[in-house]
C-alpha cells in the first residue's frame, strides 16, 4: 500500500546559524517495517525524524510520505498519517487530564463526541494504562506519561510512528512493557534510540547516522556485528551482544 | 501589594471586577483575532514561569534585603499588552485561590493594580517610547526601570484609593499615601533592574527572541489606544456622576456618618438605595478635598445626638446573641462530626 | 525545603484533597463557585463595626469542612500564614478611630477595635471560603465551571495551561536551586547576579518548551481551538445546595439574625 511509505531524497537542512542538521539523506521504509534509527549525541537523528511530519522543512531535497510530497499544503493530512511521540512527555501532555490529551486529536479531526470517548478508551486499553483516564497530567510517573503520550497519537490511528528515544528513563520493568507493546504494532515504525537492546528487539531494520549522514542502512543483526563501523559511528554493540559471560559461584576463588 | 477581601467594600470590589471583567474580555478577543496560535502555549508556559520566578528570592545588593521579581514588564516585552494582561490575570487567580493571596472579590482590584498598569500604560507609553527600535543595552535597561517604577507606583495609588474608598480601614488617606509610594518606588527600582537584567541576558543569548516578539506586536497600538481612551472616559463619566450627587445631595455627610457608624437605624425599607447611595456619598465626600475621613471623625463630635452613640441595650443584646450564635455553630458542627463518625 | 518546594506540596495537597469523595466533592463545580461568590459577597458588605451580625457566616465554612472531611489544622494554617497583611493595614484602625463605641459593665471598647476585630473575622471567612472551593472542586473544576458561565475561552484556556505547567517549572526552578546552593560554599542567599543568570536560564528553557509544546500540538491537528469536552449537570441537588446557601446569607445579611436570639433569651431571662 502506497500511502504508508516513507521516502527520504536528498534531504539537507542547515540551521539558520549555519550549523548542518542533516546531510544528502536518502532511504525508503515501506509498510510495516520497523527501523531504528541510531548514531551518537548530535548525529542528527531528532533533526530528521523532525522532518518526518513537517516540523522541520527541509532546506534541500524531498520528503514523500505514502503518494504525498511534503510541503506546506498538505501538511495536515501527512501529521495524520504520522504519528510522532516526543523525548519529554511533558511537551507532549497539555491537557489538564489523560483523557482530555488523548481526546485532543480526535477532536481536533472532527469526530463526534461518543466516537472520541471510545477512540480514548482504546487507545488507553492499547497501551495498558486504563485505569489512567480520569487522572492530572502532571500527577503520573515516568513510565505513565510515556504509556499516554503513546495513546494520544495512537487515538488519531496514524499508519507510520515515529518515537524519538522512547525508553529513555524508564525504569527495567516500564521498559519491557513498552517493547512488548512497540512489538504487537502493526504501524511501520521508525524509532530513534540509544538502547540498542530495543532495537534488536523491536526493529529489523537500522539507519545509522554520523555527523548529519547515513552510515549504514542494513538489517538490524549485521550493523550490530559490524565493530568497524560501530567504532567509527561513536557506537558500540548491544549490551547482550557484548560476550559477557557470567562465571559460576563456585569457580570464584576467595582469599 | 496586594488588596485584600478584608478591607474591601462590595461597591469597591464590584467596581473593579466590572473594570477587570471587561479588561479580560477585550483582551480574549484580541488574542482570538490574533490567531497566533504559538502564543497560547507561550502564555501559558510563562504565566508558570512567571509564578516559578516570584518565589525566588534573591539579595538586593548595597542592602541585604531581600526582593523577588513580579514580572508584569516582562511578560509585557515579551508577550505584548493584551496576552501580558491575561497571563497575570491568571497567575494572580491561582495565587488568590491557592494561597488566598487577597482573596477573589479583592482578585478585580489586584488583576488591575498589578496588570492593567504594567501591559496597558508602562510598556505602551514608556517602555515603547523609550526603547522605540533602538535595542541597546543602555535603552532596554533604562526603559524597563523607568516603566517598572512607573507602573507599580500607579498600581499602589489604586491599592490607596481602593482601600479608603472602601471606608472598612481607618488608615487616613495622606498616611497611606506616604508610606506606600516610597516603598514601591524602592520595590519599583528593584522590579526594573531585575527586568532589565533577565531581559538584557535573553538578548544577549538569543537576539532572535527579543526581535520576533517586537515583530509580532506591531499593529496592537491602536487597540492601546482604544483601552487608554477607555480608562480615561471612564473616570471622567464616574467623577462627574459622583460630583453631581455631591451637588445634588448636600446632606450626604450626615448618610456616610450613619453609614460608617453601622447603626440598626438602617434596617429602613429603602435601605438597599440607602446604603448604597451612602457608600457613593462617601466617596464625592473624598474627591474636593482628601482630608475628609478625619474631618468626618471630628464633624461627629459637633453632631451630638445624632452621632449614633450605640444604645448599650442593643449592644449587649447583639454580643449575647452574637456569642450564642457562635457557639450554636460549633455545636452544630461537633453533632455533624459526631453522625458522620457514627454513620461511616 | 526551600519556599518553593514548599509551594509545589501545598498545592498538590490541596489538588488530592480535591479529589475527594464526598457528597460535597460530587456537587457540580458551578455551583460551589456561585455560593462561594454569593458567600463572601454576603460577607464583605457587612457594616465596619459587625462582628456579632458575622456569627451565623460562620457556619458555612464550618458546615462544609466537616461534611467534606477537610483538614481543619491545615486550613488554619494557611489561613494565618497571609493574616499578617490585614494585621498591618487593620491595626490603624484602633489608633486612629478612638471614638468609643460601646459599653460593656466599666469598659467602653473604641470603634477602632472593634472595627479590627470585624477586619479579622471578615479575613478569616473570605480567606476560608476561597480555600474550601479549592479544596472541594480542584483548580481544573473551578476553570470548568469558568468557561460554563461564559468567561472568555482564551482566559479559560490560559488558566488551564498556566495550571498544567506550573508544576513542571516550579520543579525545574527548584532544581536549578538546589543546584546552586550545592555549589555555593557562602550561603548569605542568592546574590543578584546569580538571581540573573538563574532566571534567565530558566527563561530560555521555557521558551524552548513553549516551542516544543507548540510542535506537539500542531502534531495533533491544532487550529487554534482548544476544545475541552466535559458533560457538566446542573441539577435539582446543585439547585438546591446554592439556593439554601444563598438564602441563608441573604437572610443573616439583612436580618441580625445574633440580635434575635440574643433579645429572645434578654427576654426570657431578664
Amino acid at each position: 500500500m502506497s500511502h504508508h511509505i516513507v521516502q527520504a531524497d536528498n534531504l539537507h537542512h542547515t540551521y539558520s546559524d549555519g550549523t548542518v542538521g542533516i546531510n544528502d539523506i536518502s532511504f525508503k521504509i515501506t509498510h510495516g517495517e520497523s527501523v531504528a534509527l541510531v548514531g551518537a549525541n548530535g548525529a542528527g537523528k531528532s533533526t530528521l525524524l523532525l522532518h518526518l511530519n513537517g516540523c522541520l522543512m527541509a532546506t534541500e531535497g524531498e520528503i514523500r510520505i505514502g503518494d504525498y510530497p511534503l510541503n506546506k499544503i498538505n501538511l495536515k493530512a501527512v501529521r495524520r498519517s504520522v504519528g510522532m511521540v516526543f523525548q519529554d512527555p511533558d511537551d507532549q501532555l497539555f491537557m489538564p487530564t489523560v483523557f482530555d490529551d488523548i481526546a485532543f486529536g480526535p477532536i481536533n479531526l472532527g469526530l463526534p463526541d461518543d466516537q472520541v470517548a471510545q477512540r480514548v478508551a482504546d487507545a488507553l486499553e492499547t497501551v495498558g494504562a486504563p485505569h489512567l483516564i480520569h487522572r492530572q497530567s502532571y500527577r503520573l510517573s515516568g513510565g505513565e506519561k510515556r504509556a499516554v503520550a503513546i495513546a494520544t497519537i495512537l487515538a488519531t490511528s496514524p499508519d507510520i510512528l515515529v518515537l524519538d528515544e522512547p525508553t529513555a528513563n524508564l525504569d527495567p520493568v516500564s521498559r519491557r512493557r513498552l517493547i512488548k507493546l512497540l512489538k504487537t504494532f502493526k504501524h511501520t515504525k521508525i524509532i530513534a534510540t540509544h538502547d540498542l537492546d530495543m532495537a534488536l528487539d523491536v526493529c529489523e531494520r537500522t539507519i545509522v547516522m554520523h555527523k548529519g549522514k547515513i552510515t549504514a542502512d542494513r538489517p538490524t543483526q549485521d550493523i550490530f556485528s559490524d565493530d568497524d563501523l560501530l567504532v567509527r559511528s561513536g557506537l558500540e554493540r548491544p549490551l547482550r551482544m557484548q560476550g559477557f559471560q557470567m562465571i559460576p559461584l563456585k569457580k570464584i576463588k576467595c582469599p | 501589594m496586594h488588596m485584600a477581601d478584608a478591607l474591601i467594600s462590595p461597591a469597591v470590589g464590584g467596581t473593579m471586577w466590572v473594570a477587570t471583567a471587561g479588561l479580560i474580555g477585550y483582551c480574549s478577543k484580541k488574542i482570538k483575532e490574533e490567531m497566533d496560535d504559538r502564543k497560547i502555549p507561550l502564555m501559558g508556559v510563562l504565566g508558570a514561569f512567571i509564578f516559578a520566578a516570584q518565589m525566588i528570592n534573591f539579595t538586593i545588593p548595597a542592602t541585604g534585603s531581600s526582593g523577588h521579581l513580579g514580572g508584569g514588564m516582562i511578560l509585557a516585552i515579551l508577550l505584548g499588552p493584551h496576552a501580558a494582561f491575561l497571563t497575570m490575570a491568571s497567575v494572580l487567580t491561582v495565587q488568590a485561590l491557592f494561597f488566598a493571596d487577597g482573596g477573589l472579590l479583592a482578585l478585580g482590584c489586584n488583576i488591575f493594580n498589578l496588570g492593567f498598569f504594567p501591559c496597558f500604560i508602562a510598556y505602551p507609553l514608556i517602555y515603547k517610547f523609550i526603547v522605540k527600535d533602538r535595542l541597546t543595552s543602555k535603552t532596554l535597561t533604562f526603559g524597563a526601570i523607568i516603566s517598572a517604577i512607573v507602573g507599580l507606583q500607579m498600581g499602589a495609588f489604586f491599592v490607596v484609593l481602593e482601600t479608603v474608598f472602601s471606608g472598612i480601614s481607618e488608615l487616613p488617606f495622606a498616611t497611606f499615601v506616604m508610606l506606600i509610594q516610597p516603598i514601591h518606588l524602592a520595590i519599583g527600582l528593584v522590579e526594573g533592574m531585575a527586568t532589565a537584567a533577565v531581559i538584557l541576558f535573553v538578548w544577549k543569548s538569543r537576539p532572535e527572541i527579543l526581535q520576533s516578539s517586537i515583530a509580532s506586536q506591531t499593529g496592537s497600538e491602536k487597540s492601546i489606544r482604544n483601552v487608554l481612551v477607555g480608562f480615561v472616559v471612564a473616570t471622567v463619566v464616574v467623577g462627574g456622576a459622583l460630583s453631581w450627587f455631591a451637588s445634588a445631595h448636600p446632606d450626604g455627610l450626615e448618610w456616610a456618618m450613619f453609614k460608617t457608624a453601622g447603626v440598626e437605624e438602617l434596617e429602613a425599607p429603602e435601605k438597599g438605595v440607602h446604603t448604597s447611595l451612602a457608600a457613593l456619598q462617601e466617596k464625592t465626600a473624598f474627591l474636593p478635598d482628601y482630608g475628609f475621613k478625619k474631618t468626618g471623625i471630628h464633624d461627629s463630635k459637633e453632631f451630638g445626638e445624632s452621632w449614633p452613640a450605640v444604645d448599650p441595650g442593643t449592644s449587649v443584646s447583639g454580643l449575647v446573641g452574637g456569642i450564642l450564635t457562635l457557639c450554636l455553630a460549633i455545636f452544630i458542627g461537633f453533632i455533624m462530626k459526631k453522625w458522620k463518625s457514627a454513620h461511616v | 525545603m526551600t519556599t518553593i518546594e514548599n509551594s509545589l506540596f501545598d498545592i498538590r495537597h490541596m489538588d488530592t484533597l480535591a479529589s475527594g469523595h464526598s457528597r460535597l466533592h460530587k456537587i457540580d463545580p458551578r455551583a460551589k463557585l456561585i455560593t462561594t461568590m454569593i458567600f463572601i459577597c454576603m460577607v464583605v458588605s457587612l457594616g465596619k463595626y459587625d462582628i456579632s451580625r458575622m456569627m451565623p457566616f460562620v457556619i458555612y465554612p464550618l458546615a462544609m469542612i466537616i461534611a467534606a472531611d477537610l483538614p481543619v489544622l491545615y486550613l488554619f494554617k494557611k489561613i494565618l500564614v497571609v493574616a499578617p497583611f490585614a494585621i498591618l493595614v487593620g491595626m490603624f484602625n484602633p489608633l486612629m478611630d478612638t471614638q468609643p463605641l460601646v459599653q460593656i459593665g466599666g469598659f467602653s471598647i473604641s470603634g477602632g477595635w472593634i472595627s479590627f476585630v470585624s477586619i479579622l473575622l471578615r479575613f478569616g471567612l473570605t480567606v476560608s471560603a476561597a480555600l474550601i472551593l479549592i479544596c472541594l472542586t480542584g483548580f481544573n473544576g473551578v476553570c470548568l465551571a469558568l468557561e460554563k458561565l461564559k468567561v472568555p475561552g482564551p482566559f479559560v484556556i490560559q488558566l488551564l495551561f498556566l495550571y498544567r505547567y506550573l508544576f513542571v517549572l516550579i520543579e525545574e526552578a527548584s532544581r536549578m536551586i538546589r543546584a546552586r546552593s550545592l555549589r555555593a560554599f557562602d550561603s548569605k542567599g542568592l546574590p543578584f547576579s546569580v538571581f540573573v543568570r538563574l532566571l534567565g536560564q530558566l527563561l530560555l528553557r521555557t521558551l524552548d518548551r513553549a516551542q516544543r509544546i507548540h510542535l506537539a500540538m500542531c502534531c495533533r491537528g491544532f487550529d487554534g481551538h482548544i476544545r475541552i469536552s466535559r458533560p457538566m449537570i446542573f441539577g435539582y441537588r446543585e439547585i438546591r445546595f446554592t439556593f439554601s446557601w444563598s438564602l441563608f446569607f441573604v437572610l443573616a445579611r439583612c436580618y441580625h439574625l445574633p440580635m434575635k436570639i440574643g433579645s429572645v433569651i434578654e427576654g426570657y431571662f431578664l
